[in-house]
């Protein structure tokens, strides 16, 4: 039967191994691969200026991107390629909160400037290889027809 | 309780209770918008709850754990807390901190980083903060007696906790690298070392309540430790299948993932076996149920409801989407919620020296929260597969989509209305404990 020495044995040598082979791993992700994957010579001061504004702002609190953030408004990493400028401009620069459907976005009424920057920042994430995320719906039914 | 400085563990305790309390209100919030009645929306809007509601659960669970940590180190290692003066000064910072970040989310004040909100300035008071706690523990585990495993599970647990908030800290200007080290803290936190810290607290418990010789508990704390790491590590690859990194994370990530229940059931396996082996004679029945209970839902919460999505073509689909709001719920209430609440309910009658363990009052806590969060898990989950199929799909506009599953989120409300009221009961029969005092000590 297992001694308590051998399953601090176990314990230690499985924590260790792991994470050995976590860092590594780690190391080649983000010294090749995140690189290529999201085109990093297309990161432009615009496009960090624009990622400042979207931490600032908490955007992920509502929606997400990459996948990630809080469930309650659309998922924008590929939003510009769905929406467009005009469309995500707009609803940037609103002074009234933008409620397409109801639920209302905060009326954060961006400048210009701003507005130009967050759009650069989503654009960029838009190009982003995500492996096949987002998955294409298999019926395209309403989307991108605006009521 | 046989030390002086144990008591100090009820303030924590207490500054839990009430933020617990405060995250059920802003959860309501959130509820009630996702209902379409978004009322608070010019005061409190959504990101704004959100935050709230993610960051007070951190924090009340952060304090739970110091709690346990200074109510149990003292104990296991035969020593007095080296300074108490010290460990009120951290605990009343902590809520500081806590009070300040929280008031801070109403007026955009905050980094938008989902579970890392705290603005950067903050983020330095956590770590003196930490650090301070750390320092009181492990100079308490040095200068005591005995260095058990249990304490030093749970101490490495929070040790490894503090370094890995780290990563979280340096800014990156490519949102794939920012999101891949934000990861290193929220899941190598609960899905890594804050096991680490259940299982060093639930340990304890069962070698408390059970009666169970240590050795063996202990013996089979490695082992699950064990498992957590090798499943847990590697499993951080499911945070990295879609996010820009590249393809390997699918295979490694859906591998490692799959063991990660694994770690969970022996968690349920060992407190049930530990259980059926020991005497049944421990008076406080209350501490039993939950600390059985954290070990069989945290299973199904964190164990199988997480499988559930990890599969890397399901979660090509249910990434980003309400399906991952009921894992997270179950998984966090079963694993760290339930073992904060299980070592409440088995101190305070040796803080307070009254036992009021057999009150129905109790019980009602235990199973009304229990039903309401499975209650509340099951919304989440028909309205997430609801809204995978209507808008992953089906390609249905997102907009379109939240309106047809509004209606899961009435009864999400009814049974967070029945969490809500036992988690009332329980915090009724914390006030009614009283205060933690000297004459409950027991000289051995």
């Amino acid at each position: 039967m297992l001694s308590k020495s051998q399953a601090r044995t176990f314990f230690l040598g499985g924590t260790v191994l792991s994470f050995a082979v976590f860092i590594g791993l780690s190391w080649n992700t983000l010294s090749k691969e995140v690189p290529k994957n999201t085109h990093e010579e297309n990161l432009s001061p615009q496009v960090i200026s624009g990622k400042h504004l979207w931490e600032k702002n908490n955007c992920m609190g509502c929606h997400t991107i990459l996948g990630e953030g809080a469930y309650y408004a659309p998922e924008l990493t590929k939003v510009y390629e769905r929406r467009g400028e005009g469309y995500i401009k707009a609803a940037l620069m609103s002074k009234t909160p933008w409620s397409p459907r109801g639920r209302k976005m905060v009326a954060y009424g961006f400048t210009e400037q701003e507005a130009n920057d967050l759009t650069a920042f989503l654009k960029w994430i838009g190009e982003t290889d995500l492996n096949g995320f987002p998955a294409k719906p298999k019926y395209q039914t309403t989307i991108n027809q605006s009521k | 309780m046989r030390y002086k400085s144990q008591k100090v563990a009820y303030w924590f305790f207490a500054l839990s209770m009430l933020l617990l309390s405060l995250q059920i209100i802003y959860g309501f919030i959130m509820g009630f918008a996702h209902m379409g009645y978004d009322v608070l929306h010019t005061y409190i809007p959504f990101n704004t709850a959100r935050a709230v509601h993610t960051n007070l659960l951190v924090v009340w669970l952060l304090s739970g754990f110091m709690g346990a940590a200074y109510y149990i180190i003292p104990e296991e290692a035969e020593h007095e807390l080296v300074n108490i003066k010290l460990a009120y000064i951290q605990l009343i910072s902590l809520a500081l901190v806590g009070v300040v970040a929280i008031v801070g989310y109403h007026f955009n004040y905050w980094e938008g980083r989902k579970f890392l909100e705290i603005p950067r300035p903050l983020d330095w008071l956590v770590v003196v903060n930490v650090l301070t706690f750390l320092g009181l523990l492990l100079t308490t585990l040095f200068k005591g007696k005995k260095k058990t495993t249990t304490s030093m599970v749970l101490t490495m647990g929070l040790v490894f906790a503090a370094l890995l908030y780290l990563p979280g800290m340096i800014w990156f200007d490519n949102q794939t690298m920012d999101s891949f080290f934000r990861w290193w803290v929220v899941h190598l936190w609960v899905e890594g070392v804050w096991e680490l810290i259940m299982g060093g607290i639930l340990a304890y418990l069962l070698i408390k309540i059970t009666g169970v010789d240590r050795e063996v508990i202990e013996k089979w704390l490695y082992v699950i430790v064990g498992l957590t790491f090798i499943s847990g590590i590697l499993g951080t690859g499911h945070h990295y299948y879609y996010i820009g990194t590249p393809k390997y994370w699918l295979i490694i990530g859906g591998i490692f993932s799959a063991l990660e229940p694994l770690a969970f059931l022996g968690m349920a396996l060992f407190a049930l076996a530990m259980y059926r082996k020991g005497e049944k004679n421990h008076p406080n029945k209350l501490a039993l149920s939950w600390t059985l209970g954290t070990a069989i839902v945290s299973f199904v919460g964190a164990g199988l409801l997480g499988l559930a999505h990890t599969v890397p073509q399901v979660n090509l689909y249910t990434h980003g989407t309400l399906v991952t709001a009921m894992h997270g719920h179950l998984a966090f209430w079963g694993a760290y919620g339930m073992i904060v609440l299980a070592i409440i309910s088995y101190t305070m009658p040796n803080m307070t020296g009254r036992n009021l363990f057999n009150s129905v009052n109790g019980s009602m806590a235990f199973w009304l929260s229990n039903i309401g969060m499975l209650g509340m898990t099951v919304a989440f989950g028909v309205a997430g597969v609801a809204q995978v199929y209507m808008e992953r799909i089906m390609g249905v506009d997102f907009g379109e989509v939240q309106k047809e599953i509004q209606v899961h989120f009435g009864i999400l409300l009814i049974c967070a209305t029945m969490f809500t009221v036992g988690i009332s009961l329980f915090i009724y029969e914390f006030i009614r404990y009283g205060r933690p005092n000297d004459e409950a000590i027991i000289i051995q």
